[in-house]
């Protein structure tokens, strides 16, 4: 009870911090579903009509989840923020688990990344999508699981890297390659081998992947669209969660105290 | 009231140095005592703070506090202490309240609510207590960012306070803070250790904080260099002397080498007390003195001492 209270206050923290900066709603929120809205409709104008489907949808079912997961990773650089400014003493001399700071502080940036998955949403629905009840519940338990795979991902990245300045630069470099092995603007169904193998071991792909199965649930595009049966994106993103959660506390409360 | 920290052979090393930040030191402090602890910058001060508070590990050493081991141990270390941080820990972004309430939930004071008017009555009682003792008042509400340097050491001190911890540790808690706040600070952490018994840990550059404390120890690149009550650190580290004179400087030469004192010729004659008091080695000269200056030496005079050893 103690530990799921701190968890909170911590997240709440962070969804407060988010509410009082303006700017960074219209950064984190608007001008990411703009661009990407933007290149989803040139593409499908562009190639829409000789992949047999539509092409916007496809763009913006994959922003959905990148925009969750890369939220909640780089979310987790504030924690080096906190060490910058004096703020993470306060925090981990108190009594709690380290894994509830860290939990605390993934549930925090996922909070702070929700406005951006209801923004990504809104513009689906705007589109002409049409999701089910079942596919809006399903899309809010895919949603908890995307956020901690980002989070967590976002932690283990942290744990390596000394300061915010390195961090920035870093998680530039981890994140692009990503939209593309993921697939978020881009059919990744027929790559070559070796690309594909790379493409495999690429964490955002299962968060998309997961995202579009609950999107094309029950409709014809799936076959092409879809990658993976939800089981197995299911199964690896939980299973990613857990290491990089273990690994990515262990390296960060490391680095925290072994300075 | 017995030991509440134990420090055995405590040394830290940071990633990269060739020498210790903090080497092999030891020491006790007793429960309800006001222990402070000296040096100049890069001492080894802050280092100390952060083994003891469990925020950096040790390299080597062991130590206790309110009972439990520093490194097996260090849930319950960080439950009985209370920390004010050198440099301020507050999230600005938050306004004073809600720095307040996130501790209090970190220490699990209280359950979680999302807004202030839902904590429980107990919460919100002993928060406008003591914000009002250290007249915060209604500015608890406002965003930190908008606090002075004395507000937010108010806050600190606030927030320190509210899980009732055994020991309080202080960083430098005035350090930049003008002389009407630093005495209301001190007033109020007077009186926390007169109500509760809250033993005081102090690193500070003001000389005159530490005047008061039950022991000291001073530290200067990472080794003790004294420790013991403020007198008794004095009395180690200063050389008690007089200055005198008299007209007939062979005659005073001659009483001294029969009081078998020792003395250093200059511009005056400085005896060296060697333990006998002003009052009686005056008494013991014979010859008509025509300069007398007693050496009533000050803790600044013991540390100034230290410094300027080291740094020579």
């Amino acid at each position: 009870m103690i530990e799921a209270s701190a968890a909170l206050a911590i997240a709440q923290r962070d969804f407060t911090k988010l509410f009082r900066d303006r700017m960074r709603i219209v950064t984190d929120v608007v001008v990411p579903v703009f661009v990407f809205g933007l290149l989803g409709g040139m593409l499908n104008f562009a190639f829409g009509r000789a992949l047999g489907y539509d092409f916007l949808i496809f763009v913006l079912t994959g922003v959905f989840a990148q925009s969750l997961w890369q939220s909640a990773a780089m979310g987790m650089v504030f924690l080096l923020e906190d060490r910058e400014n004096d703020f993470s003493q306060e925090i981990f001399v108190s009594p709690i688990s380290r894994y509830t700071i860290v939990l605390g502080k993934i549930l925090g940036e996922s909070l702070v990344a929700m406005p951006q998955g209801i923004a990504a949403l809104v513009f689906l629905v705007l589109v002409g999508l049409r999701p089910s009840l079942e596919q809006l519940l399903a899309l809010a338990g895919a949603t908890v699981v995307i956020c901690l795979s980002g989070g967590t991902f976002g932690l283990l990245v942290l744990g390596w890297l000394p300061n915010r300045r390195v961090a920035t630069q870093i998680f530039g470099f981890v994140m692009l390659p990503q939209y593309f092995l993921a697939g978020v603007f881009n059919p990744v169904k027929d790559l070559p081998a070796w690309l594909d193998a790379v493409a495999r071991i690429a964490p955002m792909r299962y968060a998309v992947d997961l995202a579009r199965n609950v999107f094309y649930a029950g409709r014809p595009e799936a076959a092409e669209t879809v990658l993976n049966p939800v089981s197995t994106d299911a199964l690896v993103t939980v299973a990613m969660i857990v290491v990089f959660l273990i690994a990515g506390t262990f390296l960060f409360v490391r680095a925290e105290r072994n300075r | 009231m017995g030991t509440i920290i134990e420090v055995d052979g405590l040394t830290k090393r940071y990633k990269g140095a060739s020498t210790n930040a903090v080497d092999a030191i030891s020491f006790r402090v007793e429960a309800g005592a006001f222990f402070a602890l000296l040096g100049p910058n890069g001492a080894g001060k802050t280092t100390t703070i952060s083994m003891l508070t469990t925020t950096l590990a040790p390299s080597a050493g062991a130590a206790r506090v309110a009972g439990h081991d520093l490194v097996r141990e260090a849930p319950a270390v960080r439950r009985e202490v209370g920390i004010i941080f050198q440099k301020p820990s507050l999230d600005q972004n938050l306004t004073g309240e809600e720095n307040v309430r996130l501790h209090a939930l970190l220490y699990g004071l209280y359950p979680w609510r999302p807004s202030y008017g839902l904590m429980p009555p107990a919460y919100r009682g002993a928060l406008e207590g003591m914000a009002g003792l250290l007249g915060i008042g209604e500015d608890i509400f406002k965003p930190v960012r908008t606090y002075s340097g004395g507000m937010k050491r108010k806050l600190e001190i606030v927030r320190a306070l509210l899980h009732r911890p055994k020991v309080l540790f202080l960083d430098e808690p005035t350090a930049g803070l003008d002389v009407p706040t630093r005495r209301t600070l001190w007033d109020h952490l007077a009186k926390v250790r007169r109500e509760s018994s809250t033993t005081v840990f102090l690193t500070t550059h003001y000389i005159e904080e530490a005047e008061s404390a039950d022991s000291i120890c001073i530290i200067d690149r990472g080794k003790i260099v004294s420790l013991g009550t403020p007198d008794a650190v004095k009395a180690r580290l200063i050389q008690h002397y007089v200055d005198v004179d008299a007209a007939d400087r062979t005659a005073l030469r001659e009483d001294l080498q029969r009081l078998g004192l020792r003395y250093v010729e200059g511009r005056h004659v400085r005896v060296d007390l060697d333990g006998m008091s002003t009052h009686a080695l005056l008494k013991s000269i014979d010859v008509p003195l025509t300069y007398v200056q007693t050496h009533m030496p000050s803790l600044e005079d013991a540390y100034l001492e230290i410094v300027s050893r080291a740094d020579g």
